[in-house]
């Protein structure tokens, strides 16, 4: 069994880092010229990363499926960077921000990652600041702050209700510069399909030309992946549709551990689903339960009716009413942690008291916040989700409440890497969403912009030198080895085989077949049964995938369908592997709810005896069992408690 | 609802491209027009058909990977959204419905309705930045911004790079996106420095790339789905003039 090394530095917590970056290998400027990273994504991990590498003096190649980095799918967060400044004077420090992502990540996330993000937050506003970006500020100029879910704080940065396209594009400006410069080579509309290892290391690529077809190679030093998140999985999920995670997946099959892939984020406040040839769910930011109320009718007969369509919302008095949050976590009532705010939902629809014509959705109600500050205030804070709500269901949120429903948004799993950000294949780095490491069993709002910005402008920097330190005497590498004809005819080969069925069902069927029975079964609540079930489904749905699938076109030219197979046949092996993993952690923990371990009061009960690990997986084959790796959590700094969030 | 849409097929750059014409049934009028278009390929490639190649990806309306040229109009008849935001409500059952690309010299057809937008690109790598390297930020309130220059920075900021400004400009002028760039960064103090720079290598860009001049028609503002104002082209020609006079 392979020894799983987290490399956390000695120290006490607050030096940990420190003592790291003090004492790290370094590779000189002269040297630096002579080393190439593959960077791959240009979200704001693998943007942010190239850029900051770039800058360092490295040779960079930068790869996305995109016509441009700039439409990476950070651009479309909206609430907010976490960050612990502290301008509020409200009681905030890095410590407490560490405490907060712990104890909102339910405790099933490394201490020293968790506390080294809570330290550089603040230098990553200092350098967005620096880029240009325009966020939200106070009479007097200086810098606001808003709060979000799981914080009695604010420590939230924002610009209106785009921060992640600021700061993606604050990354894409200092890409662009580096482009210029010729440090940084920018390769687009190219889909990233194999790692190539050499004696062991990771040393290059396998890329499609989407628009010509053609089977590329790249070599390197090393290789970088920030792909982001596999929310996909589900079909329908927040993501966007090009979301994949092909390159995380394979690289998995070539011997990266793959970890806790059961910890996924249903986010609490989606617009709901209205009719089965929807492509995609849209996400309205969490920062509007800082002035929305969720409710539901207290009487059945209530939402009865509005299910019929007899009565609308505003003929319901408040008496009526039943603020279920607030209700039943008055401490923080609707601001309490998205896998908790998803649940409570999810709680009220299955009891028969969901609000629309499916039965499954809440209202998010902004009359009382109206009444008090005004519409033009809400309408300054919120204008362009409102819009954009209004856009999608034709109705106008300023007078009647939105309705909303928790949608597949983040995945907190990933593959496992270590404190450097290393996998377990030796020069593959992985940064940003498509890691395991710093969210535990849940992600809090405004921490994903954090971490991918931490990792690519302030980590990998750091980490990535240490490990090229032992490189620089490697010469560069031909791509015409046999390591390289050995990937590229595995790329090859899949895709003849793709072609080759020639079925009668589009690509799309067998991935809306696979949303539905993860969302059923490993969804927001999950059981044994249904878990054994999924496992045995999803088999299926690959057997059938690979003897029914229909690709029109041919390969050596632009085919979206052929690009969407291959993520699709993908999706349906990590699907199953997400299943496996639910399946085995017999405890309730952040977005991760086994019914069978529950409080009395239906809140997620963990098992720290026997499941404070992270669960890495392993490999082994087509046709074989994966096997199971523990890297056991020690906590020096926190007493384990149940979260109490009233 | 029912419709009749004729698209602009073109199989590769070098395709003289023609328009087809397809009829589509029992569209729901809650669906966005790209899923109409889902539906649209589902069947043509049941019936062994090449399905239509376009661009998209968040379909959130802030990606700007989407944007057809419907009806005449760039995104479509709806105001204040990209492609992907566009509902079929907005249109009347029976209606006949026009698709073409973006059509403009810089931006090739690669194929069908996807045209290859990298120009927008190459003119930012030449100085749409601020150029500070990572670790020498002061401390992000050192600087005190007043609200409404953020704000007004904010609002040229907020262009998502989806060409519908090109695409509605009679001259394919790049203008309107040049100049939100040149704006959003000369309206900040830490932009200010490199402002001058700027804004004379990023208008040689533009111009090298074969975008049209700007003749002040108003139509790129009409038409894009952020609402970017012709007053930030304004404010790049006196920028662009001062630097020049600076010479």
């Amino acid at each position: 069994m392979i020894e799983l090394n987290s490399k956390i530095p000695e120290g006490s917590i607050d030096k940990k880092w420190s003592n790291f970056k003090s004492t790290c290998k370094l590779v000189s400027p002269a040297n630096k010229t002579k080393l190439d990273i593959i960077v791959v994504g240009t979200g704001l991990a693998g943007a942010s990363a190239a850029a900051a590498l770039g800058e360092l003096g490295y040779n960079v190649k930068v790869f996305c499926y995109q016509d441009s980095p700039r439409r990476a799918h950070s651009i479309a967060a909206q609430g907010g960077i976490n960050a612990a400044k502290n301008y509020q004077n409200d009681g905030d420090s890095i410590y407490r921000l560490f405490l907060d992502t712990l104890k909102g990540g339910d405790f099933r996330s490394r201490e020293a990652n968790v506390y080294r993000l809570a330290e550089i937050s603040g230098q990553i506003i200092d350098h967005c600041v620096a880029q240009g970006i325009p966020f939200a500020r106070d009479y007097a100029g200086y810098l606001d702050n808003r709060s979000f879910g799981g914080a009695q704080v604010s420590r939230t940065f924002y610009a209106r209700g785009q921060t992640g396209q600021q700061l993606l594009l604050g990354a894409y400006a200092s890409l662009n510069r580096q482009i210029k410069e010729g440090k940084v080579t920018l390769y687009t509309r190219r889909d990233v399909l194999n790692i190539v290892i050499v004696n062991g290391r990771a040393r290059g690529i396998i890329a499609r030309n989407l628009v010509t077809g053609e089977i590329e190679r790249y070599s390197a030093h090393a290789v970088v992946l920030a792909t982001g998140g596999y929310g996909n999985v589900f079909y329908l999920s927040t993501n966007a549709k090009g979301s994949n995670a092909t390159v995380i997946w394979q690289a998995y099959k070539k011997g990266a551990f793959f970890a806790n892939p059961c910890f996924t984020q249903i986010h609490p406040t989606c617009i709901p689903v209205h009719g089965d040839y929807q492509s995609k769910l849209t996400l309205m930011s969490e920062s509007l339960r800082n002035d929305g109320r969720i409710w539901v009718p207290k009487k059945l007969e209530d939402a009865k009716k509005l299910q019929r369509g007899e009565i609308t919302a505003n003929q319901i008095p408040d008496e009526d009413r039943d603020y279920y949050l607030e209700r039943r976590y008055p401490a923080f009532g609707n601001l309490v942690p998205r896998d908790i705010a998803s649940r409570a939902a999810k709680e009220r629809c299955d009891a028969g008291y969901g609000v629309n014509n499916t039965g499954l959705a809440v209202f998010l109600d902004f009359s009382d916040a109206i009444k008090k500050h005004g519409k033009e205030v809400i309408e300054k804070k919120y204008g362009n989700l409102f819009q954009m709500y209004e856009k999608i269901t034709n109705q106008n949120p300023y007078e009647t409440p939105m309705m909303i429903y928790p949608a597949v948004h983040y995945t907190m799993g990933g593959l496992w890497v270590d404190y450097h950000l290393m996998t377990t294949i030796p020069g593959l780095f992985a940064i940003g969403e498509c890691n395991f490491s710093d969210h535990g069993a849940n992600r809090l709002g405004a921490s994903a912009l954090m971490q991918g910005l931490a990792d690519g402008y302030f980590i990998l920097p750091y980490t990535i030198g240490n490990y090229l330190a032992d490189m620089v005497k490697e010469p560069r590498i031909d791509t015409k080895t046999q390591e390289f004809d050995q990937a590229a005819s595995e790329v090859e080969q899949r895709i003849e085989k793709l072609m080759s069925v020639n079925g009668h069902e589009p690509v799309d069927y067998f991935h809306k077949k696979l949303g539905k029975i993860m969302w059923d079964n490993v969804g927001m609540s999950r059981n044994e049964k249904g878990l054994i079930d999924a496992v045995k489904i999803i088999k299926e749905i690959k057997e059938e995938f690979w003897k029914n699938v229909k690709i029109p076109g041919k390969t050596n030219e632009y085919n979206a369908e052929l690009e969407k197979a291959g993520r699709v046949a993908d999706f349906i092996e990590l699907g199953e592997l997400i299943a496996i993993d639910a399946l085995h952690r017999k405890e309730s923990c952040g977005g991760h709810f086994r019914e069978e371990s529950q409080t009395e009061d239906g809140e997620a009960k963990r098992n720290d005896e026997e499941f404070a690990y992270v669960a890495a997986w392993e490999f082994k084959g087509d046709d074989k069992e994966p096997v199971l790796h523990k890297e056991n959590l020690i906590f020096n700094e926190v007493k384990l408690v149940q979260r109490n969030y009233k | 609802m029912n419709f009749t849409l004729k698209i602009w097929r073109q199989a590769n750059p070098t395709d003289k491209g023609r328009f087809e014409t397809y009829y589509i049934e029992n569209i729901s009028p809650d669906a966005s027009f790209l899923e109409m278009l889902d539906i649209l390929n589902d069947k043509l490639i049941r019936e062994g058909k090449d399905p239509v190649a376009f661009d998209h990806d968040c379909r959130e309306g802030i990606c700007g990977c989407c944007g057809l040229y419907i009806n005449g109009r760039p995104h479509g008849p709806d105001e204040d959204v990209t492609t992907c935001q566009l509902h079929m409500r907005k249109f009347k059952d029976g209606d006949t419905i026009v698709i073409e690309p973006w059509r403009a010299a810089a931006f090739p057809v690669i194929k069908d309705l996807i045209v290859d937008r990298s120009a927008f690109d190459k003119i930012l790598q030449e100085g749409g930045y601020i150029s500070v390297n990572v670790g020498s930020a002061p401390d992000a309130n050192s600087i005190p911004i007043p609200p409404e220059v953020a704000e007004e920075a904010f609002d040229a900021a907020a262009c998502i790079g989806c060409g519908a400004c090109v695409a509605a400009c009679k001259n394919s002028s790049a203008m309107l996106f040049v100049a939100a760039k040149v704006s959003h960064l000369a309206l900040l103090p830490q932009g200010r420095i490199e402002a001058a720079k700027r804004v004379k290598a990023m208008i040689a860009k533009m111009d090298e790339l074969g975008f049209g001049s700007c003749t002040n028609t108003g139509a790129c503002e009409a038409e894009c789905p952020k609402n970017i104002s012709i007053a930030h082209i304004a404010r790049l020609n006196r920028e662009f003039l001062s630097a020049k006079l600076k010479e």
